[in-house]
């Protein structure tokens, strides 16, 4: 056994590397909070680490009126609240046929086929995006929803997760009269609530990050939802300026630095909101994902 | 009373199921199985003008353009470079991370570390990519550093040199605490007896972790490095995107910053499609390989 209370150099060296870093990990969010509440001149000098320097709420009060942001923060509210729901009701109305076995769903091995394919072969981009063209939809909210309503490594969790429910369950309903709908309904959505919130949450975390989309699809920074338009204006090299590395030092030094700071505060704060519940349900999430057979 | 479920004939139940499928099916028709018909682009020298059917068909000199391109050569290269790099630190990192915690007594202060080492991966990279570039920019702590122990500063995200070392290290900082949690299960399902009874023999921690911890962590390592190898090609597009520039791009342009420069920027569909189709093309063998892999030589597999 190892001996309690002991503290031999090992043990601290260990405790020391893993403080480190824990703490590398905290850094990001404690340096961007610092930047938000620092004076311009003090961030673009480069003095500010993880505390404010020169403690102001200016960044704050300039981007209260910042109306781009806040036009962006509700498309991207839209989006999740939307995108997510479609995910949700995609992800089970597939999973369930697709977890029936071949004497109960014949089809079950064509389907599972088709959306196999769909996962493994993407990186269609150009051709996505002419689809997405074609149906007009460039410039809409639903061009951010619709091309990744089916999440197939979702659908393919819940699968996994709809055939370890007891079949015994199922076949009492059955001998109910219940129809398919109402044995999802009543049996397989009730006993499976730790997966679905597992994938809720990963989808809500995954439309509030996703700029790419809003990038491609949106051609008006009007209808940028927030990780887009942070993108725009924190990090983005406008690639026909930056020509020498004179340029580039200048851009990574504007004083914009406090001002997007906050705005990436905003853009974080509803992500650190669920984090809570993330955590109670990713690790659950992992273990069903790693499928066993 | 047997009800109407009872009787239903099973046709009649599998009806149901289509009729659950469909929606599904919808999307992924329009959005995933329509798009695959557009890679013929890759076989045409296309314009939008005249759309699929009207435009040219030149065979495989797209892939012929490809391949004689010096850039692309140098694309491929920094493509794998940096993805490998990533798989590799990617597995070591969370291994060494867990191994670590798992030495950790004090719950409390445990958990309080995996609650925070989870949260980067949750962070986009646009926002994760601002935080990069301030540490890395000129003014930043690292020059400061460096100038504090008499070093020149260095330009690191203008700099060929440093680019892929920093795209590495920095993806392996936003993912090492998502990444440990897989080897955290493992380790807790290695037999507590097995550490008593080499206790008992006189094995110090060294001993135990080589002959015990290991060898009980190791078949999850080889699992994991199976799933990730076919991820050569995927060099992380929203990491590279956010964070590289014109001056870099020798070191650091890659297959998917490449597709989207050139197949959106400047519209050339064709060569954004054929390069675009190589990818998916590889990148599946690679995943059916490595499943089947997986499958063999465990009890697990990825899909």
């Amino acid at each position: 056994m190892i001996k309690r209370g002991k503290l031999d150099s090992l043990t601290v060296l260990i405790y020391v590397v893993v403080t480190v870093l824990g703490l590398s990990c905290l850094f990001p969010i404690l340096n961007t909070l610092a930047l938000s509440f620092s004076s311009s001149a003090a961030a673009t000098a480069g003095k500010v680490g993880i505390i404010p320097v020169d403690f102001t709420l200016s960044s704050y009060q300039k981007i209260l009126n910042d109306q781009q942001l806040w036009r962006s923060f509700l498309i991207s509210m839209l989006r999740v609240l939307l995108g997510t729901s479609l995910n949700i009701f995609l992800v089970i109305t597939l999973a369930y046929p697709l977890s029936r076995n071949q004497r109960e769903f014949g089809a079950q091995k064509i389907y599972i086929k088709f959306v196999l394919f769909a996962m493994l072969f993407n990186g269609v981009m150009v051709p996505t995006y002419m689809v997405v063209q074609k149906l007009g939809m460039i410039n809409s909210i639903w061009s951010l929803i619709f091309p990744g309503a089916v999440s197939t490594g979702n659908v393919i969790l819940m699968m996994n997760f709809f055939r370890s429910v007891p079949k015994a369950l199922e076949e009492a309903a059955e001998i109910d009269g219940a129809t398919p709908f109402q044995i999802l309904w009543n049996i397989f959505i009730p006993a499976s609530k730790p997966c679905i919130a597992t994938i809720v949450l990963f989808c809500i975390v995954w439309h509030w990050n996703d700029y790419f989309s809003g990038l491609l699809y949106m051609t008006k920074v009007h209808n940028y939802p927030l990780q887009t338009y942070i993108q725009m204006i924190a990090t983005t090299f406008d690639i026909s300026k930056i020509t020498d590395i004179k340029k580039l030092q200048e851009f990574l030094m504007i004083s914009e630095k406090t001002l997007n700071s906050a705005k990436i505060v905003v853009s974080v704060i509803p992500l650190l909101l669920i984090y809570p519940f993330l955590q109670k349900y990713f690790t659950t999430g992992l273990v069903v994902g790693a499928v066993k057979e | 009373m047997k009800g109407i479920g009872y009787f239903m004939s099973r046709p009649k139940k599998q009806w149901y199921y289509h009729l659950m499928m469909l929606p599904g099916m919808i999307f992924l028709i329009i959005f995933n199985f329509i798009p695959m018909f557009g890679i013929v682009m890759a076989f045409q020298d296309f314009s939008p003008a005249k759309g699929i059917l009207e435009s040219r068909w030149i065979g495989l000199d797209n892939f012929k353009f490809i391949f004689g391109l010096k850039e692309s050569r140098q694309i491929f290269s920094n493509t794998i470079i940096i993805s490998f790099g990533k798989i590799l630190l990617g597995i070591l990192i969370p291994v060494c991370f867990s191994l670590l915690l798992n030495e950790i007594k004090a719950q409390f202060f445990k958990r309080m570390v995996q609650t925070i080492v989870y949260m980067p991966h949750f962070l986009s990279w646009v926002v994760f990519a601002a935080v990069v570039q301030g540490i890395f920019s000129y003014d930043g702590p690292i020059n400061a550093l460096l100038m504090a122990v008499g070093v020149e500063p260095v330009m690191f995200l203008g700099s060929n040199q440093w680019f892929r070392t920093i795209m590495v290290t920095t993806d392996s900082w936003k993912e090492f605490g998502y990444g440990s949690i897989i080897y955290l299960a493992a380790l807790t399902g290695i037999d507590p007896g097995l550490y008593e009874a080499a206790s008992i023999d006189g094995a110090g921690r060294w001993k135990r972790l080589l002959h015990i911890t290991l060898p009980g962590i190791m078949p999850i390592i080889l699992i994991m490095l199976t799933m990730a190898l076919p991820n050569i090609l995927n060099a992380g597009f929203d990491q590279i995107f956010n964070l590289y520039n014109p001056l870099v791009y020798k070191s650091g342009d890659i297959l998917d910053t490449y597709v989207y420069r050139v197949g959106m920027l400047k519209r050339q569909y064709s060569l954004g499609t054929a390069v675009g189709l190589i990818k998916s093309v590889v990148g599946m063998i690679l995943i059916l390989a490595a499943n089947k892999l997986v499958t063999t030589f465990s009890d697990r597999r990825m899909f």
